[in-house]
């Protein structure tokens, strides 16, 4: 098979130094698409004929909702991965994600809140996308609470593995609620069935804030996950070799 | 077949379980997941009696009046189809605006009218510059475009 050589990064200290090598150009990705997605949004893009400059709150809010679902199927994905092959990377993986998908649940969550006084008139409300949004950011604190209240780390996976797949059900739950149920929460402006209901200019912005949001989270998991790492294979030769030879060369 | 396969079969099946019990149970509950009532399911007589709840649809175009004490609004809210009267004393979002989409939460009085105790703005999924919605209306006005005109 053409791609069987990748499958020697599944192995933590084969995996541990190719991370190291990609986290830089994750974060040049992030500043760059980052740099070009808030000049568009906050320079070149125009007020809203509705909203006003307060429209300007999709730059943030928008791709943060983005990814605090797709990491969390990206999460649920690995949790899989752990259960059937018991990989020991794919629980650290999912353990690397849930912390960065939590933020992003939170600030879609805080930015909607401080959009909706202003353009509802209220902070909040109990409509299907709220809130399973709401319910997917505990899902993520309950995971996180959940791994890091068992001692053994394989057993941990293992009890998170079946958490977060759980619930994965929710994810289409959130997406589709304001297609099935009436919602306060407007429907989708940008979805792969339709052209987007969006200036060009404002949807650059977005999707560009949006990259810079998935490239950020790319380079945070796999600081985390170089961490978690180190701290569970800490009685490996390998990452002893490694200790010994930071603390020896510097 | 390997244990692993097995395993992954297992996990396939659970994930099929879960979302077909998630399935049913959003569809036993679907009239009460709706966030608001249509005016059509009110006239119906679907929305509950001496409860509170929520009402949503367009605020008609030429309704919105407000009376002598300039707190109180009364506007009609339609789904094309039917409408209801509402009376709301408070303050509107700023969003709300004739031709817009609203939720309003209340009560039926004994005249039918609504009696908002609080008034919310349902905005929709398009964004453009204020330019470009002008020109879509121009377009509209003089029959050149066969899009449907951006309610500002």
């Amino acid at each position: 098979m053409q791609f069987a050589h990748l499958y020697k990064f599944a192995a933590p200290a084969a995996f541990y130094p190719l991370a190291g090598r990609l986290i830089p150009w994750f974060w040049g990705l992030a500043a760059l698409f980052g740099a070009i997605g808030l000049w568009l949004g906050l320079f070149v893009a125009p007020a809203d004929f509705q909203q006003g400059q307060g429209y300007r709150i999709i730059f943030v809010h928008v791709g943060a909702s983005w990814m605090s679902m797709f990491l969390y199927v990206v999460m649920a994905f690995w949790a899989a991965i752990g259960l059937a092959f018991n990989t020991r990377l794919s629980g650290m993986m999912a353990s690397a994600l849930a912390p960065t998908g939590a933020l992003f649940a939170f600030i879609s969550l805080w930015t909607g809140a401080f959009w909706g006084k202003p353009m509802w008139g209220a902070w909040w409300v109990w409509d299907a996308r709220l809130t399973s949004e709401l319910f997917l950011f505990f899902l993520y604190i309950g995971f996180i609470a959940l791994t890091r209240a068992i001692d053994d780390p394989r057993r941990a996976d293992r009890a998170g593995a079946v958490l977060a797949l759980a619930g994965v059900i929710n994810i289409p739950i959130i997406y589709f609620s304001v297609k099935w149920w009436n919602t306060l929460h407007q429907g989708a402006s940008v979805s792969l069935t339709k052209s987007p209901s969006m200036a060009a200019v404002m949807l650059w912005g977005m999707l560009f804030c949006a990259l810079a949001m998935w490239m950020y989270a790319i380079a945070i998991s796999l600081i985390r996950a170089r961490g978690i790492i180190l701290e569970r294979e800490r009685h490996a030769d390998w990452v002893k070799a490694l200790l010994t030879e930071a603390a020896g060369g510097h | 077949m390997k244990a692993r396969h097995q395993r992954l079969l297992l996990i396939a099946a659970a994930l099929a379980a879960l979302g077909l019990i998630a399935f049913f149970v959003f569809s036993a509950l679907n009239e009460n997941m709706a966030f608001f009532y249509a005016p059509t399911d009110v006239k119906a007589g679907k929305a509950p009696k001496n409860k509170l709840f929520r009402i949503g649809g367009l605020v008609q175009t030429g309704s919105v009046q407000r009376e002598a004490d300039g707190v109180t609004a009364r506007f009609i809210i339609s789904d094309t189809a039917e409408s209801v009267a509402v009376r709301y004393r408070g303050i509107l979002p700023d969003l709300f605006s004739e031709g817009k989409g609203v939720v309003a939460q209340g009560r039926l009085n004994d005249e039918g009218i609504f009696i908002a105790q609080e008034v919310l703005a349902k905005h929709d999924e398009n964004y453009m510059p204020p330019e470009a919605a002008q020109a879509l209306q121009k377009a509209h006005e003089t029959g050149v475009s066969q899009m449907p005109p951006p309610s500002p």
